[in-house]
């Protein structure tokens, strides 16, 4: 549904992409992962024609976006970083214009626009102006502009940046509800969040791919090792501590991050695939010291990164899978 | 066609939806009232200083009522221009929605075009107003409406190759005061070139008299209809509308 071909944008002579390919198919919610300006926006903004790549291909729906513009146009729907939103405009008079703008049949959109501002959570604000919406409500009626012809393809440019937590899990829900009717293209910076929506997921990370593959592939590889992080209680030696969680059997490595009211926090890494948390709260205790805290740190996206773009296997696992 | 009205249409609700397309129609109604009376005031007085004179001569309404009207509209109306399409694109720009614009199944040019038109007849609408105080002379009199219409028509024309470059101006930036501030530049630029025609006679200050906005709308405002200067105002309206489109296409290649 979406074909990126050595895609490349360069503004004056900044590289803001570099030589990007990847495919989404059809019906697929696509995670496109990145740290801030990654590249992310550039990308969907040459997906969805606002403005044309340097060098490279991109076509979606099989039409070409430089020479075939107005039948891409036609077959997305884009909600933009921060959502195209009128403020002198009342919410369902906002969508009624858009549905003109996307070339809507003029009988079917007060039927639609009423449909979509349902599904989207913000019929019980159609009659409310939009500058005096909330956050959450502003995002989701650019959720419902973006939706409203019925697009093929969505693109969706960090849909949940800015909601509070309860809205950022219902924008997923719908988000994912839409998976398989449409082919959806979000961006984000959190990792949680691909694994939650995503089946797919592509990373960049400064204008360039970094890996692309399936959410669960990726997590597990990435799963495999483990880092947990013990807060010991009392004034104990980091050496000592040291010495005797790295004679744990599978643990790999053992580093003391910072001392901290009185007592010390180390992490410690396992060999791929092993479970050492027990073995290491049994030495603490054992050793006579106060366990204070045990948990699993989870992987940050800066870890992802690190790991992907490692030079001696990062480029080669990115290609692999 | 159709996206074009959908624009046009989006364009007068905001003009609408802010008190700024009422407070310049007041405005301006007050102003050209103000013009209106006082002109009028001065042309009894001059019939009854002829009458008493003992010697009637012909007075022509048109000449001395109307005429004047039109001229002053043309300049003042220069002040309408930026007020009217500061906000068209830079708005846009600023808060973000012109990626929806882009991003639609619509042309460019369906925009602009739009926009352009919305502008045109905001302008049309306060021209109207001003134009109410036509109606007593109607009442009172017999004036000549051809040079009436000549000279309105002539005011649109006008009206519509200024808005064109405003149009233009705006899609520069972002900040509404800078659009608004540079097309009023151009917009007083564009009266005063006529100036320098009055002392030089040099090919560029025949040139530049040339470009001035007023000294072409003069004849329209006598009744005439010159074709030389209707042609001035379309290529001035296509040179604005085109240069538009052109900086929407490198706002997309440049950002
Ligand atoms: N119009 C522009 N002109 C110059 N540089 C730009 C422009 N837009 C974005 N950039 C730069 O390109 C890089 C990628 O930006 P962007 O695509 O917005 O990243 P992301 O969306 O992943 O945060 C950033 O370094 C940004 O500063
Ligand atoms: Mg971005």
């Amino acid at each position: 549904m979406i074909k990126v071909e050595g895609l490349t944008k360069r503004y004056d002579r900044f590289e803001a992409v570099h030589g990007i390919d990847f495919e989404v198919e059809k019906g697929q919610i696509v995670g496109f992962l990145g740290p801030n300006g990654a590249g992310k926006t550039t990308t969907m903004r040459i997906l969805t024609c606002f403005m044309p790549p340097t060098e490279g291909k991109a076509s979606v729906a099989g039409f070409d976006v430089m020479t075939q513009s107005m039948e891409v146009k036609k077959r997305i729907g884009y909600l933009p970083e921060t959502p195209p939103l009128y403020p002198e405009m009342e919410v369902e008079e906002y969508l009624t214009f858009v549905g003109r703008l996307k070339g809507m049949p003029a009988a079917e959109i007060p039927s639609r626009v009423k449909q979509v501002s349902e599904r989207c959570a913000v019929a019980d604000v159609s009659k409310k102006l939009i500058s005096k919406l909330s956050k959450g409500y502003r995002q989701r009626v650019g959720l419902a502009q973006a939706l409203l012809h019925n697009p093929d393809v969505l693109v969706l440019d960090e849909p949940t940046a800015g909601l509070d937590p309860k809205q950022i899990h219902e924008t997923r829900d719908l988000i994912r509800s839409l998976g398989g009717e449409h082919t959806i293209i979000l961006s984000t910076h959190i990792l949680p969040e691909v694994e939650q929506t995503c089946e797919y997921v592509v990373i960049i990370s400064k204008g360039k791919l970094v890996a692309k593959d399936s959410v669960a592939n990726l997590t597990s590889r990435l799963r495999g090792q483990e880092t947990v992080s013990v807060e010991i209680e009392g004034r104990v030696d980091a050496g000592a501590v040291k010495e005797r969680l790295e004679k744990v059997d599978g643990v790999s490595r053992v580093t003391a991050k910072e001392e901290r009211g009185g007592g010390l926090v180390v992490e410690v890494e396992s060999v791929a695939g092993r479970n050492v948390r027990t073995e290491v709260a049994r030495a603490v205790v054992n050793a006579g010291w106060g366990l204070h805290e045990l948990k699993t740190a989870s992987v940050s996206l800066e870890e992802i990164f690190l790991e992907l773009t490692a030079p001696e296997q990062g480029d080669d696992k990115g290609k692999k899978k | 066609m159709r996206n074009i009205w959908t624009i046009c249409r989006k364009e007068l609700k905001s003009y609408f939806a802010s008190p700024i397309a009422y407070l310049m129609m007041a405005m301006f109604a007050i102003i050209f009232g103000f013009f209106f009376w006082n002109i009028v005031g001065y042309f009894v007085a001059a019939g009854l200083q002829a009458q008493m004179m003992g010697r009637p001569m012909p007075m022509d309404i048109n000449e001395m009522i109307v005429r004047p009207m039109l001229m002053n509209f043309s300049v003042v109306g220069l002040f309408l221009i930026p007020m009217i399409t500061m906000r068209l694109f830079a708005e846009e720009k600023r808060q973000g929605t012109i990626e929806l614009l882009l991003t639609s199944p619509v042309r460019d040019w369906d925009v602009i075009l739009g926009k352009w038109l919305a502008a045109l007849m905001l302008y049309g609408m306060t021209l109207a107003i001003c134009c109410l105080n036509f109606g007593f002379l109607f009442l009172h009199g017999n004036p000549d409406w051809k040079p009436l219409a000549i000279g309105l028509a002539g005011l649109m024309l006008q009206a519509g190759a200024l808005l064109a470059v405003g149009t233009f101006i705006s899609t520069l930036t972002k900040n509404q005061i800078i659009a608004g501030g540079v097309t009023f530049a151009v917009c007083l630029l564009l009266w005063v070139f006529e100036w320098v025609g009055g002392y030089e006679t040099a090919a560029w200050a025949r040139t530049m008299a040339y470009l001035s906005v007023v000294a072409h709308f003069e004849p329209f405002s006598k009744g005439v209809v010159d074709t030389k200067d209707a042609i001035y105002f379309v290529s001035l309206t296509y040179f604005g509308l085109f240069m538009a489109a052109r900086s929407l296409e490198t706002l997309r290649w440049r950002a």
